[in-house]
């Protein structure tokens, strides 16, 4: 029964989603009220009808319903509850179920918490929210219905893919999603901006918190599923310049740029057209990311399922969506008033210089992953685009990038000297200029590179510092430093939270492909080796089972560096899908990481073992943290949470009535 | 110097050595050995995807890098190894697309955005800033008299 509701409820929320794409549009044209209110009610009652489809699938999967065709194919009576509910969003039908339901909260939380907008600007936000909604709705519906019945029904189903019966499905797809479909909201109020002809610091301030909830989400998710990958796939990759992954981290790329030229236009109303073009661009590459995943344009291990029907489908969206979106742009942007005046050397410019750098790095991965189909396209020759290719573009690119982003917040706003940032970035620069001297010596000339990088790190991190102490009226005389810490506000500690998370990403990155250290060995149980000052022993190969696999099971034992420990390493066999999964042993230490993995032997008894030292391997997804984490304080601020207008205007009325 | 950067941070995030090679695959000379896993780390395999034959577990892996180390226990040069295998399978092994006149696009995608996008950036910055060296409007007597009031009581009227 469950699976017909759902069906239902998905058909009823897609003709909501037609109707919120016109109505509300209409009414803002006519400055009907009536037509406007549509567009509220129509996005909160389809959030509810996606919310029961979406139960309605989950409860199907939990229950074990075989009867519908997408639980047998994705679920196993055998399969651990966590993973029968994640299973939900572990298939491709499920997972564009998961989009739609994030997309139709987004437009219920417009509908809900923007009654304080501007009436017009509302109604068109939303319609825009409705036709991309009645869009995905419809490709649902159309080529992907999470709810087909099989007759007959079998006895049990075909489990999920073993890969993803991780913790990471849980997490990994909803956080990317909340990304991705985040930044639909900054493309609706771009839009709805571009009709009305008029953008202000009201709009920024709209938006900005949209961006950064976006953008939390993305950088978390991004980070997890790196982190997912290094302890899943068995050989502790943390970024493999994968198709999937450069989908994920092009409008990342794009939402850091989106988010910082938006703060310049909330701050000092400068750069409305760009940040305007930013925030469809980056939605844009939202869908493309979508559309690489769905289409099997470009296999990889993420396309669990692929069909050329549904990237069509995307595809051609995505050519209707960006394309009037980008025409509207072109018509309508000249139009808009130019933004506040700055100096070639204020803060507006140097994070004018940041987009720019985003943006030809997010070029790079774009031309990167694409390149390969252009060309097999176009000549049907085949090409390979891989790490070495990021290496010697994208590199080169993000290095000076790195370099400049101490300098954004230690300028002023509107103009600056030379002079004065340089004596205000002074003690950083001497900090820097130490570590990468011992950096050096210690790790000699032919590390050069690796110490370099390093000190890179330190730099954005003792910037952060200095931002700091700067504010804190450290080394100032009569600066009340106590009363300064306490009324420090939680936007500026974002800045420099968010600053040294990436210091700490770079040290991380830099440890990892400077230093990293292997070996194979064939192992019989007894046997040690010396490896990264360790002895390590086999102490036992045996079977093990499983809720829902076999495996091969061995345990070492580390000794050397402190007390002696236990390792556990898996190569486990699902039988009801026939596959094979490595589970690899890490243990994670403050400077580095142990990483044991086995495989098949040639010789019975004995194990082929591959060993891993990963120094600072865990700064990096560390590092994503702390960046999210000042993402979360910029969005906690009370001035980013109460800055909508209408809020602000009850408060100065209030004060006046208590005053 | 350009070159020397550019070679640094190559070096940097190629570096890291990752392995799928057995223990009997390994070449007896650690140099030869050096260079095999270089050269591996290069090539990509065609029946997996986005993995280099270093890095991968695939038989077909394990085969060209058997003969990787063939050609380089004969004698062959790093060139002569790869310019072998790209004869057999095709520019598609190359992980590092050659650059050619079907790739230059591709090649020089970050110079492509980094030139317009650094001249009309600096355009843009001029223009902003001549217009902002225009002289202001000076301030009348009466937002003299108003800002000297804000100034003395510190406090927005």
């Amino acid at each position: 029964m469950s699976a017909e509701i759902g069906q239902l409820a998905l058909i009823l929320a897609f003709m909501l989603g037609l109707i919120q794409g016109a109505a509300p549009l209409l009414g803002a044209h006519r400055g009907d009220s009536v037509l406007m209110s549509l567009g509220r009610a129509s996005a909160l009652l389809q959030m509810a009808f996606v919310v029961l489809a979406f139960g309605a699938l989950a409860t199907a999967y939990v229950t074990m319903d075989f009867s519908v065709e997408l639980v047998a194919r994705h679920s196993h009576s055998t399969q651990p509850l966590p993973y029968r509910f994640a299973a939900t969003w572990g298939s491709h039908e499920g997972s564009m179920l998961l989009w739609v339901l994030i997309l139709a909260l987004h437009g219920g939380a417009i509908a809900f918490f923007g009654r304080t907008l501007r009436e017009t600007l509302q109604a068109r936000v939303l319609a825009v929210q409705g036709m991309l909604s009645a869009a995905f709705l419809g490709f649902c519906l159309f080529t992907s219905n999470p709810f087909s019945r099989l007759s007959p029904i079998p006895l049990d189903g075909t489990e999920l893919n073993p890969l993803l019966q991780d913790p990471g499905l849980v997490m990994h797809p909803p956080l990317l999603y909340l990304g991705y479909v985040g930044f639909s909201v900054a493309f609706s109020f771009a839009v709805a901006a571009l009709i009305e002809g008029r953008v202000d610091a009201a709009w920024a301030r709209w938006v900005r918190p949209w961006v950064l909830s976006a953008w939390i989400s993305l950088t978390v998710g991004i980070a997890l599923g790196s982190w997912w990958a290094y302890y899943e796939l068995g050989w502790g990759g943390w970024w493999f310049w994968d198709p999937v992954e450069n989908a994920s981290l092009m409008p990342w790329l794009m939402g850091t740029a989106l988010l910082h030229s938006a703060l310049v236009l909330e701050k000092r109303g400068a750069l409305i057209s760009w940040t305007i073009l930013l925030a469809i661009l980056t939605f844009s590459l939202s869908m493309i990311g979508t559309f690489l995943v769905r289409s099997g344009v470009l296999t990889s291990v993420h396309a669990f399922a692929v069909d050329p029907e549904r990237g069509a489908y995307i595809l051609v969206f995505i050519l209707i969506a960006t394309g009037s979106a980008l025409g509207l742009y072109a018509w309508r942007a000249p139009a808009m008033r130019t933004g506040a005046l700055f100096s070639p050397l204020s803060r507006e410019a140097g994070i004018t210089l940041n987009n720019l750098f985003l943006l030809a790095a997010t070029a790079t991965v774009f031309l990167g992953t694409f390149y390969p189909v252009f060309i097999d396209v176009l000549s049907g020759d085949k090409i390979s685009v891989g790490p070495p290719y990021y290496a010697l573009t994208f590199a080169p690119l993000f290095v000076p990038l790195l370099a400049l982003v101490a300098f954004g917040p230690m300028l002023n706003w509107k103009r600056d000297t030379v002079r004065a940032v340089l004596t205000r970035l002074r003690w950083p620069i001497i900090v820097t200029a130490v570590a990468a001297v011992i950096g050096v010596v210690v790790f000699g000339i032919a590390d050069v590179g690796a110490a370099l990088g390093i000190a890179l790190g330190v730099w954005l991190i003792a910037a952060a510092f200095m931002l700091l102490a700067r504010r804190w009226g450290i080394g100032r005389k009569g600066a009340e430093t106590g009363r300064l810490i306490r009324t420090t506000p939680l936007a500026f500690w974002a800045v420099a939270v968010a600053h040294a998370g990436l210091g700490v990403t770079t040290i991380g990155v830099t440890a990892i492909t400077a230093w990293t250290d292997s070996e194979v060995v064939t192992m019989v149980p007894g046997q040690t080796v010396e490896f990264a000052g360790r002895r390590i022993t086999l102490d036992a190969l045996g079977p093990a089972t499983g809720p829902n696999y076999r495996a091969d099971q061995a345990r070492f034992r580390v000794e050397g560096r402190g007390q002696p420990f236990l390792m556990l390493s898996e190569k486990r066999f699902y039988p009801s899908s026939q596959t094979q999964t490595t589970e690899a042993g890490i243990r994670g230490e403050a400077m580095g990481n142990l990483y044991i993995s086995v495989g098949e032997s040639a010789t019975l008894g004995a194990a082929t073992v591959r060993l891993w030292w990963h120094p600072l391997v865990g700064w990096i997804w560390g590092g994503a943290l702390i960046m999210a984490l000042g993402g979360v304080l910029s969005l906690s601020d009370r001035r980013t949470r109460l800055a909508m207008p209408a809020r602000k205007a009850a408060q100065a009325r209030a004060a006046e009535a208590a005053a | 110097m350009r070159r020397f950067v550019l070679g640094l941070f190559c070096a940097l995030l190629i570096a890291g050595p990752v392995a799928a090679v057995l223990p009997e695959e390994q070449l007896a000379d650690p140099v030869l050995e050096a260079r095999a896993r270089a050269i591996s780390q290069e090539l990509r395999c065609v029946v997996c995807q986005n993995q280099s034959i270093d890095d991968s577990d695939a038989p077909l892996a394990a085969d060209l890098r058997a003969i990787v180390r063939e050609r380089l226990s004969a004698g062959d040069t790093d060139e002569e190894v790869m310019a072998h295998i790209v004869a057999r399978y095709g520019n598609f092994v190359l992980l590092k697309p050659p650059l050619d006149l079907q790739t230059i696009l591709l090649w020089s995608a970050p110079l492509l955005v980094l030139i317009p996008g650094g001249l009309g950036l600096a355009l843009y910055l001029r223009r902003r800033s001549r217009a902002g060296a225009a002289d202001p409007t000076p301030l009348s007597a009466e937002e003299r008299r108003a800002l000297a009031a804000i100034l003395k009581t510190g406090d927005a009227p």
